[in-house]
C-alpha cells in the first residue's frame, strides 16, 4: 500500500510539474487488498483521461476507520475531497449537511447534467434524501445473495430454495446428505435489515428514519421479524443453520469448503469466492418469507457511496465534480462491477455488461443487480438511523446471545428494540 | 548505600518515597545563573506531556459534559448525563467486571509465569543464552500479530487449540462462547507478556550478590524457604515495578490482541473498557458517551497508582 501511495504520490508531483494548472484532489476510501488495487486503477485512468484534475486514492482501512478519519479531519479542517461512507454510516454524515455538499448540487454547480433516472432503482434512494435528491453518490453497491454449492444440491437431489418454507423443507435432505444445510454471514445485513426490506416490512417509524431524527423508533419486535428469528433459532437447534461467529469469515470458510450447501453472502464475495471456493457453485437470490402479505421486493442497497466535503475551495470542487461525474459513466461503471463484483450502479452499465456478454461467462454476476431490479415495497428504500454502527454492535451481541442458547427471541429482540432506541434519541439530541 | 547513612532521616513522605526514601545527592550541583534557563531546558519534555496528556485530557473532560455531533457542527452541555448513561448500563457494568477479572488473571500469570521461568533459568549454565533467546522471543512479537497467532490457533474450523480441547470433551466455541473467548483472550495475552516480565526477573535476580547467596544457604537448607525468605524479598523492587507495568498493560495494551481476536466484531464476547471506549467513541462516534468513559478510566487508573504507592510500595524494601 505504502509504496503504491508513494508512487501515486510521485506520479501526482510529476504531473503537477507538468503541468502547472493540474488541481489536485484527495479521495479518502475504505477498502482493502484486490478492491483498493481497483480504486487506483480507477484514479489512474481519471488523471488520464484529462488533465486538469488529479485525484489521489488513500485507503484509511476498514469503512468505520474511514468515517473516523473523516470525521476527525473534518473537525481539525484537513478534510479530502471526496470520502467514502459505507451504509451503517450514511445518517452519520447525512445528519450533519453542513459537512458535505449534496453530489447533485455539486454536480449542477458545475455544469454536469444529472438524471437519476439513469440509476437502478436499488441505488436511488439509500444516499438520498427525503426529497429523493442524491446526497451522496453512490460507488460501490451489493445486495446480499445466496450462494449455492452445486454438489450439494445434486447429491440431496433438491433444488434451490426461492421461499423461506422451501428451505425448511429441502434442509432437512441437505443435512441428511452430509452437509450443513446453510450459514449466513454478517446476520445484522442479511436477516435484520434486509428482512425488512426484501419482505416490505416497516423497520422504523418516521418513514425508516428518512423524515426526522426526532422521534425515530426501531421496530426491532415485528411480529414477522420475531417469526422468523424463531424459526431461524429452530434450524439452528435442529442443526440446519450453522452459526460460527460474529465475523464474516466465520461462516464463509465452511462453505469456501464445501461443507455448507447455502450461503447467504455479499454480491461482492463473487471474485474472492471464485479463487477460494473448492467446488463449483452458482447464485441466487436471498429466500423471502412467503408469510410476508407483500414479500419479495427488492433489497437495501449495500457497500457505500462518495461524499463531497464541504470547505473546499471551488477549482478543487470543480474537479470533485468532474470526478463524479466520470465515475457515472457506463465505461466506469462496467469496468468496475466486472473487476470487483459490486453491481453496477446505472441501467446503462448493466445493459454493456449484458452486451460484453459477461454474464455468460459469470452467471454469479448477475445475482445481485437482478436482485435489485426486483419491484420496491413501500419499506425497501432504504433506512436513515443514527448511530447505527453501536446498535449494530447491539444486534451483533444478541445474536451471539441467542445462538449460544443465553437468551430467547423475544428478549434478544426487545434488547435490540430498547437499546437501539435509547441510542436514537440520544442521537436525535446531538443535532439539537 | 552505606556512605549516605549518616544523613539525618527524611520524612518519607510524597514524591522523596518515590525515590528509594532518601533525595540522592547530585553527582554535581550545578548552578544556573539565570533563573530562567532550567526552564528552557525542560521545554521540550513539558511540551510533550502537555500536547500529548495534559490537553487531551482536558479535551476529554469537557467534551464528556456535552452531547455532541461527530462532525461538531452542535453541542448540547448534559452535565453528568454521559456518565450516568455509562455507569447506569448494565452492560458497562458487566465489561467493568470482566476488565477486572481479565487484568487480575493476566498480571497474576504473567508475572508468576515470568518468575518462574526467571529462577528455572538463572540455575542453568549449559546452553543458558539458547534457553533465554527463546524465552525472550516471544517479546518481539507485536501484540497485532500475537492476535493474529491466537485467532489461528483458536479457529473454530482450522485452530489446533480447538482440535485439542475436543480430545478432553470440550466443545470450544471462540467467538461464540463468552468464557471460551475468555479463556482464549487470557491465554494469548500472558503468553505475550511472560517474556517481559522473565527479563526483567533474571536481570534482578543476576543483581544479587553470591555472598548473599551464600549467606542464605548457611542459613538455611530449604531452598523454597531461602527463595522465599531472602531471594523474593530482594526481588521486591523488580516485582513491584512489574506488578503496575503488567497491570497497564492487561488495562491497556491488550487492545490490539482483543481487537484481532474478536476481529473486529465483539458481538457477545468479553471485551475491556478501553474497547468499549474506542467501540463507541471511534466506530460509534458517540463523542460525548466515548470520553465519559475514558475519564472514568482516568480516574480508576489514578486511584489504581495511589493505592499501590501508599500501600504497596511501603512493603518494598530497596537494597
Amino acid at each position: 500500500m505504502k509504496r503504491t501511495f508513494a508512487m501515486a504520490a510521485i506520479a501526482a508531483i510529476a504531473a503537477q510539474a507538468a503541468h502547472a494548472e493540474t488541481t489536485a484532489i484527495t479521495w479518502w476510501h475504505g477498502m482493502g487488498g484486490a478492491n483498493e488495487q481497483v480504486i487506483n486503477q480507477i484514479a489512474e485512468k481519471f488523471n488520464a483521461a484529462q488533465q486538469a484534475c488529479a485525484i489521489t486514492p488513500v485507503s484509511k482501512g476498514t469503512y468505520e476507520e474511514a468515517l473516523a478519519s473523516g470525521i476527525a479531519a473534518f473537525r481539525s479542517g484537513e478534510q479530502p475531497n471526496v470520502i467514502q461512507i459505507f451504509d451503517a454510516g450514511a445518517a452519520t454524515i447525512m445528519n450533519a449537511p453542513g459537512a458535505t455538499i449534496p453530489a447533485e448540487d455539486l454536480l449542477a454547480q458545475n455544469g454536469h447534467a444529472f438524471d437519476r433516472e439513469a440509476f437502478i432503482p436499488g441505488v436511488r434512494w439509500f444516499y438520498a434524501d427525503a426529497e429523493g435528491k442524491f446526497v451522496g453518490m453512490p460507488f460501490n453497491s451489493s445486495a446480499p445473495i445466496m450462494y449455492v454449492n452445486d454438489e450439494a444440491l445434486a447429491k440431496a437431489g433438491v433444488s434451490a430454495p426461492k421461499t423461506w418454507a422451501e428451505f425448511a423443507e429441502i434442509a432437512p435432505k441437505l443435512k441428511e446428505a452430509g452437509y450443513i444445510p446453510m450459514t449466513a454471514s454478517q446476520l445484522t445485513w442479511m436477516f435484520f435489515e434486509n428482512y425488512f426490506s426484501r419482505n416490505n416490512v416497516e423497520m422504523a417509524s418516521n418513514t425508516n428514519g428518512y423524515d426526522s431524527f426526532d422521534g425515530t423508533r426501531l421496530l426491532a419486535t415485528q411480529p414477522q421479524m420475531i417469526a422468523f428469528w424463531t424459526r431461524l433459532k429452530e434450524w439452528h437447534d435442529n442443526g440446519l443453520f450453522g452459526f460460527y461467529g460474529a465475523g464474516w469469515a466465520d461462516n464463509q470458510k465452511p462453505f469456501e469448503e464445501g461443507k455448507v450447501a447455502l450461503w447467504i453472502g455479499s454480491s461482492g464475495s463473487f471474485g474472492g469466492l471464485s479463487q477460494t471456493a473448492s467446488m463449483p457453485f452458482s447464485a441466487t437470490f436471498m429466500p423471502y418469507d412467503e408469510t410476508a402479505p407483500d414479500g419479495d421486493k427488492s433489497t437495501f442497497i449495500g457497500g457505500a457511496a462518495l461524499f463531497a466535503f464541504s470547505g473546499k475551495p471551488d477549482d478543487q470542487n470543480a474537479c470533485t465534480a468532474d470526478f463524479f461525474n466520470y465515475l457515472t459513466t457506463t465505461e466506469v461503471q462496467a469496468f468496475y462491477h466486472q473487476a470487483t463484483g459490486y453491481v453496477p450502479i446505472t441501467t446503462a452499465a448493466y445493459e454493456k455488461s449484458k452486451a460484453d456478454g459477461w454474464y455468460e461467462q459469470h452467471p454469479q454476476a448477475e445475482v445481485g443487480i437482478q436482485q435489485l431490479m426486483l419491484p420496491q415495497g413501500e419499506w425497501s428504500r432504504g433506512y436513515r438511523l443514527g448511530f447505527y454502527p453501536q446498535i449494530r454492535v447491539i444486534e451483533e451481541r444478541e445474536f451471539n446471545k441467542l445462538f449460544s442458547g443465553q437468551t430467547t427471541v423475544e428478549d434478544a429482540f426487545k434488547a435490540i428494540e430498547t437499546e437501539g432506541n435509547e441510542l436514537l434519541s440520544r442521537f436525535a439530541r446531538t443535532s439539537g | 548505600m552505606t556512605e549516605l547513612s549518616h544523613l539525618p532521616a527524611t520524612p518519607r513522605t510524597g514524591l522523596r518515597r518515590w525515590y528509594r526514601g532518601r533525595p540522592a545527592l547530585p553527582a554535581k550541583r550545578v548552578q544556573f545563573d539565570q533563573p530562567l534557563l532550567p526552564w528552557l531546558f525542560l521545554m521540550p519534555q513539558l511540551a510533550v506531556i502537555f500536547v500529548f496528556f495534559y490537553w487531551p485530557s482536558a479535551q476529554a473532560i469537557s467534551s464528556s459534559f456535552y452531547l455532541e455531533d461527530p462532525f461538531g457542527f452542535g453541542a448540547t452541555f448534559v452535565g453528568l448525563e454521559n456518565y450516568g448513561a455509562a455507569l447506569g448500563s448494565g452492560e458497562y457494568r458487566k465489561i467493568a467486571g470482566f476488565t477486572a477479572l481479565f487484568t487480575l488473571l493476566v498480571t497474576v500469570f504473567s508475572l508468576g509465569l515470568g518468575l518462574l521461568f526467571a529462577v528455572k533459568a538463572d540455575k542453568i549454565i549449559r546452553g543458558r543464552a539458547t534457553y533465554r533467546t527463546a524465552l525472550i522471543s516471544v517479546y518481539a512479537i507485536a501484540p497485532p500479530v500475537a492476535g493474529l497467532m491466537g485467532m489461528m490457533l483458536f479457529d473454530q474450523h482450522i485452530g489446533p487449540f480447538v482440535t485439542l480441547a475436543g480430545w478432553f470433551g470440550w466443545n470450544m466455541q471462540v467467538g461464540i462462547d463468552y468464557w471460551d473467548t475468555a479463556f482464549a483472550l487470557v491465554l494469548v495475552s500472558v503468553w505475550k507478556q511472560v517474556p517481559y516480565n522473565f527479563i526483567f526477573f533474571l536481570s534482578g535476580l543476576q543483581g544479587i550478590p553470591a555472598s548473599v547467596r551464600e549467606a542464605a544457604l548457611i542459613d538455611c537448607r530449604n531452598g523454597l524457604t531461602r527463595f522465599r525468605t531472602a531471594i523474593l524479598l530482594l526481588l521486591a523492587p523488580t516485582a513491584f515495578f512489574l506488578l503496575i507495568i503488567n497491570i497497564t498493560y492487561a488495562l491497556f495494551d491488550t487492545f490490539a490482541v482483543i481487537d484481532v481476536m474478536v476481529k473486529d466484531k465483539p458481538a457477545n464476547n468479553p471485551i475491556t473498557l478501553v474497547y468499549k471506549v474506542y467501540s463507541d467513541g471511534f466506530r460509534g462516534n458517540d463523542i460525548g458517551g466515548s470520553a465519559a468513559q475514558s475519564v472514568i478510566l482516568m480516574v480508576v487508573v489514578l486511584i489504581l497508582t495511589l493505592v499501590q504507592f501508599r500501600w504497596l510500595e511501603r512493603r518494598v524494601h530497596y537494597g
